[in-house]
This record gives C-alpha cells, structure tokens and sequence, in this order.
C-alpha cells in the first residue's frame, strides 16, 4: 500500500519537475512548480514527517509559490528572447545541476547504509522532536537565521522604498481623526441665490 | 484507519467505508450550505427591509436548489484568448480546496474523518492555498478586471494569512496540541472555559488576550474568504465582478459554492478554536446516555455555533461598507500582525512562567 503510493507520488513529483523546465509558457512552470511542492509534502507525510509536510506546503505553497505567481504573472515576457540565452547557461546550469545532484546521492546513500529512517527520534511527534533540537542545541543557529532573513527584508524594503518629492501621500492618522464639524458645513440657501 | 480496516473486514472493506464517510459528509455539507446561501440572503434582505428570495417553494426554502439547475442548464462560454486548461481548472481547485479542508474538521465527539495529529497546521495550509482558483482563475481569464481582481486576492490573503496564524499559535500555546479534538476536548466543562472567554481563576488573566484574538481571527477570516468588507477581489462597483467576471455557468457555481465551503469553514475553524466546539455553554451529565445519542447531541450544538457564525458573517455582509484597498493592508500589517504577535509573547510567557502545561 505504502510502496504504491510512493511510487505514484515520486512519479508526479519527477514529471511536474520535468514540466516545470519544459513548459512554454513560465505561468505554467510555476504551476507545474506548486504541483511537485504539494506532491513532495505527500511524500514526507509518507515517511512520517507530517509536520514538515505542513509546513512545506504552509510556507513554500502558501507564501513563497504565490509571490512567484505573482511575479511571473506580471512579467511581460517575449519568448524568443528568453529562449536565446539557454547555451550561454548551459555549462552553468550543468555544473550546478551535477553539485546537487551528487549532495542527493551522498544523502541517500547515507540513508541506505544507516539503516532505517526515524521521522521522529526520541519523541511522541514529529513537531516535539523537531521542536526538542531546534530550541536547545541548535538554538543559536536558529535564531541566526531569523536574523538573516531579518536583514534580507530590511534590505529589500531599503533597496525599493524612495521617497519621491511631488507625491501626494494620504495622512491616515488625519483621515481617521477626522471629525464630522471639520468636514461638513451647513448653509441655509436662499432661493435663486447661491452662496 | 485501524478501526475501519476491522470494522469493514479488510482493506477493501475499510476503504468502502472510508468513502461513505466522506460522501456522507459532503452531502449534508452541500445540502446545508444551500440553505445557509439562502439564510445568507434572507438576512441580507431583512436588514434592508425587503423580503428576499420568498417564491420558489414554501418560504423560498428551494431557491438554492432552483439557482443550482440554472447555473448547471447555461452555456459554458469560453473567452476566445483564455488559456483554457488553467481557467476551467482553478474553479476546479477551489472547491476541491474548500471541501478537503473538512477532512479534519471533528464535528462530534469521534465524528472526524481524518484525525491527525496536525490537524489545525493542515487546516492552516489547506486554507492558505485557497488563493490559488482565483489567481489562477483571474490570470487564466486574459481580461483586465479578472487579472486586478486576482492580484488584490493574492496580496490580501497572504497578508491576512499572517495574522491568522499567529492567532492559531496563541491557541495551540494554550491548549498544548495541534490536534482539533484535543483543542476541543481541552475547553470542555462550560462556557467559561472557552477560548473566547475564559474566565476559570487560573486563566482569567488571558481573558482579554484571547478575546482579542478571537475577534482578530473573526476578522482576518472575513478576509481571508473575501467577505464584505474585504471583498475587494470581486469588489462589483469597481472591478465588475473581479476574477469571476469572464465565468458562466457551472465553473461559476464551482466559484461561488467553493467560497461558500471556505466560509463554513472558518465559521467551524472559529467554533473549535474558540467556542468550545460541540461541548455545550452549560454543561449537562451525559454518564448513562447511549454513545450515539452524546454523538448527535454535540453535532447538534456544533452546528448551531456554525450557524450562528454564519448569521454574524451575513450581518457583516449587509451592514459594513467596504474597505478601501490600502486601509485594507494597514489593517493587516500595521494593527493585526503586531496585536497578534504581541498576544503571542503574553500567552507564551503565561504558559511558560504562570502555569505549566500538564504533561512537559
């Protein structure tokens, strides 16, 4: 039951991988992207590590996915263009290609000879045993790499952010602290004379 | 899964059964959800002092089911520069969306389909790819207004995402579990053990806190099923329709009851995560009553506290103007997200110096 579903999910997972980089049109890649996202979290969920599986599909699915999405939709792409500088990668990308996989091997066969594979040591869950090291012996790098994303946003707002003199900007604090006597005045209009 | 192997002797058995269950529960989910769109409209109609959908059957009771054949009968219209693969699959997606999230939504005592362990982090993730029918439906359309309406979709659901998750943090805190039928068993024992307002000696000092949440998570749901007022991917004064502007006929009824689900859906995530779910305000003995009877019982109150978070939905529809598009981020960013992570700290701090949770 379990090696069939296994099966049928790698399956999915290396073709939508497959379509992500054959796929004409780049909306499309990331759709076909989403799809290998989801479809690896089914496969975590298969080896026990349900928490991981949610928050792969919570972060890389719900949040990371959707900005590609949001990017890529907005681009105003020309296709001969983008098909003209594959050569120029080609070495590039190959070599980047063959590190990771060589990284996928070293890991699996590691797997292969450590024998099984513990989706939770020394805890009830998967979220407790993640939880146990995240915040005790690795809670130095832990919080490092909060820092680091920390300073990747600040230097993304700073990058964007220009204050552009002649821009009209709304004072939401005057807007909100508007009262009806400042904004309406009653007048009493005689007829045929306006104000 | 265990259970059902051996009730329905085998795997294939176990199975069968599996797939009962869950038809059983979409068709009262379906069936429910027609008449909770026609209590939506009544309410929506009563506030305006106008009678609503009152001719088809007594009261206008089948006018979903009379809607239903209507959107089923019409035309599929197709626009000509549509990528039609990806237009008829995000209502598609929608829907199929909305109704997997029930998977593990416990309704009853033991009465849940799927109950896992990470369930409430399902919900969240399950909820969070709610996004994609209408980015995908409004950028599939090739039109100006659907593609608008999809991008103000995206940035405002992922925006009110965040909140929404610290609020489910704050929860998790307190009860010490990610799975929904803990989180409800924990506040059993009567109204005042519930998230929204406990008031036991030991926790009365959160009262507020959660309170806050509950009303931060009322909201952000309102948001996140895009409601008025945050219905600004459809905001029909500005955009036409939105997203849905180039659909018709059934892939528009896949929309529409898709967002349906999806507000059910929040109403029931608001009734586990803070009203006590299917226990009752007071509570009653139910020592010597047969299991099914304690069964039914709890559905019954479960779905009165759906309901009633359905009818505050509708009044928020009839009576709140919509928001402006950047009042609408202000309020995510700048007031939700850091109300919420404050309530984060102070729950995190109560359980850690205040009360131990049993069990660590």
């Amino acid at each position: 039951m379990q090696l069939i579903a296994f099966y049928i999910l790698s399956a999915i997972v290396v073709l939508s991988a497959l379509f992500v980089i054959s796929a004409r049109n780049p909306v499309h890649s990331v759709l076909w992207l989403i799809c290998a996202f989801f479809t690896s979290a089914g496969l975590l969920v298969l080896i026990g590590a349900e928490f991981l599986a949610m928050l792969l599909v919570v972060v890389y699915v719900g949040a990371v996915a959707v900005l590609f999405l949001f990017v890529v939709m907005m681009l105003d792409i020309d296709f001969a263009e983008l098909k003209q500088g594959f050569t120029d990668y080609l070495v590039l990308g190959g070599i980047i290609a063959a590190a990771l996989l060589a990284e996928i091997i070293i890991v699996a066969s590691a797997v292969v000879s450590g024998g099984t594979f513990n989706p939770s040591p020394g805890a009830q869950t998967n979220a407790d045993a993640l939880s146990k090291v995240l915040y005790t012996d690795y809670l130095l790098l832990f919080q490092l790499a909060g820092v680091v994303l920390l300073i990747a946003m600040m230097g993304a707002i700073v990058l964007t952010l220009r204050s552009r003199p002649n821009v009209k900007r709304q004072n939401i604090a005057r807007q909100t602290g508007r009262k009806r006597k400042d904004a309406v005045e009653l007048k009493d209009v005689r007829p045929g004379q306006g104000i | 899964m265990e259970y059902l192997f051996k009730l329905g002797g085998g795997m294939w058995g176990g199975i069968g059964l599996a797939v009962l269950q869950i038809l059983g529960l979409v068709v009262v989910l379906l069936v429910s959800i027609a008449f909770l769109l026609l209590m939506d409209r009544k309410v929506w109609a009563a506030v305006q002092l106008r009678k609503g959908p009152n001719v088809v059957g007594p009261f206008g009771l089948f006018q979903s089911f009379a809607d239903l054949f209507k959107f089923v009968l019409k035309e599929i219209v197709i626009p000509a520069g549509a990528n039609k693969t990806v237009f008829l699959l995000a209502p598609i997606l929608t829907l199929t969306l909305a109704l997997v999230g029930w998977a593990v939504i416990p309704v009853a005592p033991g009465w849940v389909i799927a109950n896992l362990n990470v369930g409430i982090l399902y919900l969240f993730a399950i909820s969070s790819l709610g996004v994609y029918g209408i980015i995908m439906g409004g950028w599939a359309s090739n039109s100006k207004y659907p593609f608008l309406g999809g991008l103000r979709s995206a940035a405002q659901m992922v925006s009110y995402e965040v909140s929404i998750g610290f609020v489910i943090v704050t929860v998790l805190l307190l009860v010490g579990s990610l799975n929904l039928t803990d989180i409800v068993n924990a506040q059993a024992g009567g109204i005042w053990h519930w998230n929204a307002f406990l008031l036991t000696p030991d926790k009365i000092a959160l009262f507020p806190v959660m309170f806050a949440m509950f009303v931060v998570f009322f909201i952000s749901a309102l948001a996140e099923t895009n409601r008025p007022p945050f219905d600004l991917p459809e905001a029909e004064s500005e955009l036409v329709a939105g997203y849905q502007v180039e659909y018709s006929s059934t892939p528009y009824l896949l929309f529409m009851i898709g967002e349906y689900v999806n507000i059910v859906l929040m109403c029931a995530m608001l009734t586990i995560l803070f009203f006590g779910g299917w226990h009752m305000p007071i509570p009653i003995p139910t020592t010597g009553m047969p299991d099914w009877l304690v069964s039914l019982g709890g559905l019954l109150v479960f779905a009165v506290k759906v309901t009633f978070f359905f009818f505050l939905f509708a009044m928020v529809k009839a009576i709140v103007p919509r928001y402006r598009y950047d009042q609408l981020m202000r309020l995510g960013w700048k007031i939700f997200l850091p109300t919420s992570l404050v309530a984060v700290v102070l729950v995190s701090a109560y359980v850690v110096f205040v009360r131990p949770v049993a069990g660590t």
